[in-house]
């Protein structure tokens, strides 16, 4: 019986997550839930006045895994500009939560990277938009 | 009692191993059941040696597919006890069941404002259908709810059985809670206001001895891969004055009388619901699935499946943290959903899957009763003829070890 998806620093962030709660005014807020299972993660993100992420949070509902890769990509993305934060690897978020996940699981741990994405491509990115002359 | 040793040895499957070493314990049949050697061999049999599209060829292989299908369909009618084999109607699954009915019928039959009576406990199969068909024809769906300890409120039933509900559509085996539900009170009760009644019988029939002319059903319908036999097929029982009432539900071969460039008009009972060339061999499989149960006794089954729910619902109670949904053994079928303090179900599912242990986590198609229930998803183990005491041993061991990784 192998464990090892379950390793400390896991049951450690579903425990105890990081950036667990909600901003006053942020950028954006955007939900969504993993309808295999019900889950649900709503990530919120404030942008710096140089166009990086200066604050995020999230709430959400779910397993561990969906639960800890939350409090995971929300400390990596702190700096990081909107185009950085679209072009977010998704196979760099599976190498930071560094457990062996099944095909099932995999759509767990990439449910926060999907809210964050659909989120950050749902507002006009302000580096375009100093370009535009805006 | 059903000799369980015996009847192990009928499931291939349970000879195959979870992950290496690990033997697999199987407590998923209420997802869809395993399969005994007798139906596989009946299907294979049937592509070596007898295999032919049905009701076309004059020659001798097309009439004895054609006579093993039809067999099949008296065997499924004599294991419900429908009156007549033409009112078994093949259909993919029960949802596909629950879909021809909505439309076929209700299609035709209901105006605006008019109601459709379903509950709470409804698998999506029994809800989905029939919100698209209000949505159609600007009917209403109401729900009768549940109590806490997962029954049908039944006080709340003549409140909302109305004379403006024209069907009222209600499972008879929950899939989450294993409520077995009064039936035939139920369906007096509709008949009472005028309105028709359809049971889904997907968690009945593999379980529970099934007489639709008892019940007095109007329509029920269940899938057979949740009976022993084959995916890609199930039953539409229908009381043949309202089938030969309907308008067909989809066109093709095989469920006209005749076609002329300026229209068609319709084949007899059964076949005018069943267009183009059918699951054959699925049929067969299910015909011989149907002859395994009956084989075995479906009084002994339902048993059986009590003994093994009691001594589950004792040994899981036992555990602390967990919460079990649903009422007493007496009142359930052979599923046991719950949920754990501090672990998700999925989280569950994936740890004693480790042990080889397959259970269900999920809202398991039954979105609306989670919801009310304040939770997202559960954890379910079901169980069938072949779960043995030393199964359910083992899962409850497996849940202490899930607690145990997580520090509960």
């Amino acid at each position: 019986m192998d464990d090892s998806i379950y390793r400390e620093q896991i049951i450690d962030l579903y425990e105890n997550p990081l950036n667990y709660g909600e901003l006053d005014a942020p950028d954006w807020s955007y939900e969504e839930d993993n309808p295999l299972c019900g889950d649900v993660v709503r990530i919120e993100v404030k942008l710096g006045a140089d166009g990086r992420v200066a604050e995020v949070a999230w709430r959400g509902d779910g397993c561990a895994i969906s639960q800890a890769s939350a409090s995971i990509l929300t400390e990596e993305i702190k700096g990081l500009t909107l185009e950085e934060i679209r072009n977010f690897d998704k196979d760099h978020l599976l190498e930071l939560i560094g457990v062996p996940l099944s095909m099932a699981r995999v759509k767990c741990a990439l449910l926060s990277l999907k809210v964050l994405k659909a989120g950050a491509y749902g507002i006009p990115d302000p580096a375009h938009m100093r370009e535009d002359g805006l | 009692m059903l000799d369980v040793t015996k009847i192990r040895a009928n499931f291939p499957i349970l000879q195959v191993e979870a992950h290496p070493g690990v033997p697999l314990i199987f407590l998923d049949s209420a997802a869809s059941s395993q399969k005994p050697a007798v139906v596989i061999t009946a299907m294979d049999a049937y592509y070596r040696q007898m295999h032919a599209n049905v009701h076309r060829g004059i020659y001798a292989l097309s009439e004895a597919a054609t006579s093993a299908y039809e067999g099949a369909r008296a065997k499924i009618a004599r294991f419900i006890h429908a009156a007549d084999p033409a009112e078994v109607i093949y259909v993919r699954n029960a949802t596909e069941g629950f879909n021809l009915v909505a439309f076929a019928w209700g299609r035709a039959n209901l105006e605006p404002g008019d109601e459709i009576l379903l509950t709470e406990m409804e698998h999506h199969a029994n809800l989905v259908p029939w919100q698209m068909l209000a949505a159609e024809k600007g009917a209403v769906v109401k729900y009768v709810p549940f109590l806490p300890d997962g029954t049908l409120d039944m006080d709340a039933i003549p409140a909302l059985l109305t004379e403006r509900v024209k069907i009222f559509s209600f499972t008879a085996v929950s899939n989450v809670f294993g409520t077995v539900n009064p039936v035939k009170q139920l369906v007096q009760m509709a008949h009472a206001v005028g309105a028709l009644a359809m049971v889904d019988a997907a968690q009945a029939a593999p379980h529970l001895p099934m007489d639709v002319q008892d019940w007095d059903c109007d329509f029920t319908a269940f899938s057979s891969h949740k009976m022993c036999g084959p995916t890609g097929i199930g039953v539409l029982y229908g009381k043949r004055v309202l089938l030969e009432a309907m308008p067909p539900f989809m066109g093709g071969g095989d469920m006209i009388r005749r076609v002329t460039l300026a229209g068609s008009t319709w084949n007899e009972l059964p076949w005018k619901f069943e267009a183009g060339t059918p699951a054959i061999a699925e049929a067969i499989g299910l015909g011989t699935a149907v002859d395994y149960l009956i084989g075995l006794g479906m009084d002994e089954v339902h048993a059986y499946e009590q003994y093994i729910t009691t001594y589950a619902l004792e040994a899981l109670s036992e555990i602390e943290g967990l919460t079990l949904l649903g009422p007493s053994a007496r009142q359930r079928g052979g599923v046991a959903a719950f949920t754990m303090h501090g672990l998700h179900p999925h989280d569950i599912a994936e740890i004693v899957d480790k042990d080889g242990i397959a259970i269900r986590a999920g809202h398991h198609c039954a979105m609306p009763l989670h919801h009310k229930l304040g939770i997202n998803a559960s954890a379910r183990a079901s169980f069938y003829i072949h779960t043995t005491t030393e199964e359910v041993d083992k899962l409850v061991m497996s849940l202490h070890r899930a607690k145990k990784v997580f520090r509960q």
